[in-house]
């Protein structure tokens, strides 16, 4: 992490305010009908935030440590792997 | 080497929290900050297991994951995660405040983000209170007798399917909980430390570091609130 890894009090308000508003945007997006999108949806809202929340709540952005990012990537890397793969089985099962 | 360093340890000799196998309080610093971010990196990968588990079974069963997801209140829901959203926002304010050298305002921030994840936890209570009344936890006595309602006839389930759904929302969601107790506790043990002036701007790793497990425990939820609750309501 940097020696001077935070931003203005200001700004964590306006990431803040940011999340909640999404929040409300994802209850009300799930009351619309969008067919198969409505998961997809929900799920991209909630990656929105999650990127809010890492890059500027946990200082990822303006870190001075490559090394930070490189962790956090190779855990999504892995996780993507796990549930690639487990779908790539469980989606093409004859059974099923 | 020690000559060439013997300048710049001088007056890091004076910051007691400087451990000696260190050559300065950053570096002490990123080291701390790499072990916890390979630690939340674990803490992915163990909530990436139960993750994949109801993705498998949602796409199997999903009238079945529909018609239980709607039993639940949305509204609690989505208080909760307004209410942990805040927590977050009152955490990275603390760790403001510890690096401005304010130990009033850290205190108070720390105080303000236990309290929040108190009430979050009371909120999650009073929700699983709920289903036992209703006989929605797993076991012997679930009972689940709700249709899915595919807007245009109403499709009986098989509850053994929607008790597939109830067991991965009570490990998940319980797994969830516990992280808060533990993120809870450490707070109000930081709290107290804050309190009698342990951090200083030269020294604030243990806020830093708690503050990034609570905004991941946050992540976690910010994904469980759509895929827990929000299944198929528009109808």
């Amino acid at each position: 992490m940097s020696e001077h890894a935070t931003s203005s009090r200001k700004f964590y308000v306006g990431i803040g305010m940011s999340l909640l508003v999404l929040t409300s945007v994802t209850v009300f997006a799930a009351f619309v009908n969008l067919g198969p999108f409505n998961p997809v949806v929900a799920l991209l809202i909630a990656t929105i935030k999650a990127t809010l929340v890492v890059l500027f709540f946990m200082h990822v952005k303006g870190a001075s440590e490559k090394l930070t990012a490189a962790v956090l990537v190779s855990g999504f890397f892995f996780l993507a792997i796990l549930l690639s793969l487990a779908l790539a089985d469980y989606l093409t099962r004859a059974w099923r | 080497m020690a000559d060439s360093h013997a300048t710049t340890l001088e007056p890091e000799a004076h910051n007691p929290a400087l451990l000696h196998h260190f050559a300065d309080a950053q570096q002490q610093k990123n080291a701390a900050s790499l072990g916890m971010w390979l630690f939340l990196v674990t803490e992915i990968m163990f909530f990436g297991g139960m993750f994949c588990a109801y993705l498998v079974y949602r796409l199997a069963h999903f009238n079945a994951f529909a018609a239980a997801s709607q039993q639940l209140s949305i509204k609690l829901g989505a208080f909760n995660t307004a209410v942990l959203l805040v927590s977050s926002l009152t955490v990275v304010l603390a760790v403001k405040a510890a690096e401005a050298g304010n130990r009033k305002q850290l205190v108070t921030y720390l105080v303000i983000t236990v309290l929040l994840g108190l009430t979050f936890l009371v909120v999650k209570g009073f929700e699983y209170a709920e289903k036992f009344e209703r006989h929605h936890v797993p076991g012997p006595t679930f009972s689940f007798t709700d249709t899915f309602d595919d807007g245009s006839q109403k499709i009986p389930v098989n509850p053994n399917e929607a008790q597939l759904y109830f067991s991965l929302y009570f490990a998940m969601t319980g797994m969830h909980a516990l992280h808060m107790i533990i993120g809870c506790g450490l707070f109000t043990v930081l709290a107290v430390f804050a309190w009698k002036g342990h951090y200083s701007p030269g020294y604030f790793t243990p806020i830093e570091n708690a503050g990034l497990y609570w905004h991941l425990v946050d992540i976690i939820w910010i994904y469980l609130f759509p895929l827990l609750y929000l299944i198929s309501r528009h109808r």
